[in-house]
């Protein structure tokens, strides 16, 4: 089998053509956009062109190569996307290769997001799959804008959110408040664990974001720290208590020739076998001292490194689903899930679609940021008197915050005495000398507002 | 239905959708935070300090109670929020070596919100209560430094004693403790 690899697909019967078509070859999503249905959206005008924008202009960005991701890119490659890029921070993994098939043997150890992107290219003709083997922070907003949707395959809740976070930073509002619809990149989001499964759509702005479900999402799993450090009575005891107490106090292979004291600490890596090795082999100790069973290596490295189960089935059908919900947006041929199914096969087979609510108060997406206009040589004093006799804020101590340069900055908070007294002399400053440009948010906390309000500065002399 | 695509199908490399923004948005951590910090209502015995004020997510609390076992204290925590705040805790370690039932010798903290019992909606000022709670009332049924947790559920009077040995600065055991006291 593997010698076929590298072969071009077979697609009814021909092989691949220079530049990648031949007659036919996207006939089974034209049967879809070229011709009316009776489940197409009333809207929905069928015409050779949407293809044509499928084929040559939509721009897709998938993040992660692992579970589903391999999915993804196999799905959307094969359903005529061409212009596709992909991001990943990591190495193949050994333990990797039941599932992300797009990896094989000989490939441990490379970065994913190369090695996908070469498979699918080499494997789907006319296919350009641009790999980023890179961290989703790595990038900035100009380079997320450039996508007409971006689709997840992540397995944190902290890099949903910052996604969650970019896509509504890059949404622009009228006048009126409501959302530029152009400014618009939709998220689709899929998440696996084990036979349970999720896929959503999230039109920034517009429906429900990741913030505002945020309370669905469970909790890591935690122990008390004292059942941790005197009454063990699970393995999982056993090894947080290596991983939280034991390894901070011992400092293992930081340096080990010098005492205790003077070594430095260097943090668990659970991709390195010898770290795993040393806190399995602590907490099988400390497991039998307390006659407590089940410490295995596997478990060891379940805990620290915070392993999910993953079932290959459960990624192939979340990416399906996220995969469709690609094609219908793209295309407008359908209407978009609404907004959040989940799937769970662990007995028989489940699943429920149902509309996530947007939050009233979301942090993340409510905030539509208001504007204030002020001269350049306005002092920062004069911002914060605004903003306390303003009619529409009317605040009483109001504390403000900017990312200047890309790093956060607190240019006045009153209520925090030491912040108060290192901050005093911005007041005096002008909004220039603070280096605020024209179009730059503040983010203002008041015990008057229930959250933290955005306001957009325009400065014009 | 939203029709996205019939509005900017010309989206290509380099050209941007829509108007520059520009600007980094603040992330939800980050806004907070910064409502977290500008609401807090200290206790008189408590205080913050911030190393470096255009860092919200890292800062000190140091605790003086003012009755009960510890009075006469100066104790100091760190406060290290991620960007996971507030889906997660904080993480808070207490820099003062104390002699106390529910805080180890390394700084570990035994308070259930900083842990399993952690909600979304609780603050930065629940956590300050929390530990400011944890000096009045030492719990030994929740035991990190089990050999205070014993004297305490033992004899009350000496577990009294050992603290203030420990505040003055002294061994309690084989245990050296540096001197805490305000004064």
């Amino acid at each position: 089998m593997a010698n076929q690899v590298d072969e071009p697909m077979m697609v009814d019967g021909r092989v691949d053509s220079p530049g990648g078509s031949w007659p036919d070859r996207w006939n089974h999503v034209k049967k879809m956009l070229e011709r009316a249905g009776p489940f197409a959206h009333p809207d929905f005008e069928p015409s050779p062109e949407t293809i044509q924008f499928m084929l040559e202009v939509c721009k897709i960005l998938v993040i992660g190569a692992g579970g589903l991701g391999c999915e993804l890119l196999k799905d959307l490659a094969l359903m005529g996307f061409r212009n596709i890029h992909v991001i990943d921070m990591d190495k193949i993994d050994v333990s990797n290769l039941n599932r992300q098939f797009l990896f094989r043997p000989k490939d441990v150890g490379k970065p994913k997001a190369e090695t996908a992107a070469e498979f699918v290219n080499t494997r789907v003709p006319g296919c350009r799959v641009t790999p980023h083997y890179a961290k989703i922070q790595d990038f900035d907003g100009e380079f997320y804008r450039q996508f007409h949707i971006i689709v997840c395959g992540l397995d944190s809740i902290l890099a949903r959110r910052w996604m969650n976070g970019m896509v509504l930073s890059l949404i622009n509002y009228e006048e009126d408040g409501s959302v530029d619809q152009s400014s618009i990149i939709p998220l689709i989001d899929g998440g696996t664990e084990g036979f349970k499964g999720n896929a959503r759509v999230i039109l920034p702005g517009i429906t429900a974001c990741m913030d505002c479900t945020l309370e669905l999402y469970p909790p890591q799993v935690t122990y008390p720290m004292c059942t941790i450090a005197h009454t063990p009575r699970l393995p999982e005891h056993c090894i947080e208590w290596v991983r939280i107490l034991l390894w901070p106090q011992e400092k293992p292979f930081g340096d080990n020739g010098k005492p205790r004291e003077e070594r430095e600490d260097i943090g668990i890596d659970g991709d390195d076998p010898a770290h795993v090795k040393w806190i399995y082999d602590k907490a099988l100790e400390r497991a039998e001292k307390y006659g407590i069973s089940g410490v295995t290596y596997r478990l060891t490295q379940g805990v620290v490194k915070h392993i999910i189960p993953a079932v290959a089935s459960t990624n192939a059908v979340i990416a399906a689903s996220c995969a469709t919900e690609v094609f219908k947006i793209a295309t407008s041929c359908c209407n978009p899930l609404n907004n959040y199914m989940v799937f769970n096969d662990t007995e028989g087979l489940y699943t429920y679609t149902f509309e996530a609510e947007k939050k009233e108060d979301c942090l993340a997406c409510s905030q539509v940021p208001q504007k204030f206009t002020f001269a350049p040589s306005a002092k920062l004093k004069d911002v914060i008197q605004y903003l306390c006799d303003n009619a529409a804020t009317q605040m009483k101590a109001p504390g403000v915050t900017a990312i200047v340069d890309g790093r956060n900055k607190t240019l006045y908070m009153q209520t925090v005495e030491s912040i108060e007294k290192r901050t005093r002399d911005n007041l005096t400053k002008t909004l220039e000398e603070l280096g605020l440009a024209d179009g730059q948010e503040l983010v203002v906390a008041d015990s008057t507002t229930p959250q933290s309000v955005i306001f957009k500065l325009n400065l014009s002399p | 239905m939203i029709k996205l695509f019939s509005l900017k199908q010309q989206k290509k490399d380099g050209e941007v959708g829509g108007q520059k923004t520009g600007t980094k948005r603040a992330s939800a951590a980050q806004l907070r935070i910064t409502k977290d910090i500008n609401e807090l209502q200290l206790p008189k015995t408590c205080q913050t300090e911030f190393p470096d004020p255009d860092d919200l997510l890292n800062f000190k609390l140091i605790i003086m109670p003012d009755e009960g076992f510890y009075k006469g204290g100066r104790f100091v925590f760190s406060f290290k929020v991620g960007q996971g705040y507030p889906h997660e805790p904080p993480k808070v370690k207490c820099e003062t070596m104390v002699y106390h039932p529910n805080i180890d010798l390394e700084g570990n903290v035994c308070l259930n919100i900083l842990r399993e019992d952690w909600k979304p909606v609780l603050t930065i000022n629940s956590i300050i209560y929390g530990l400011q709670y944890l000096f009045l009332e030492p719990n030994p049924d929740d035991p990190l430094n089990k050999d205070a947790a014993e004297v305490l559920r033992s004899n009350r009077r000496l577990f009294e004693q050992n603290v203030s040995k420990s505040m003055r600065g002294g061994y309690v055991g084989s245990t050296y403790f540096e001197r805490c006291l305000v004064k």
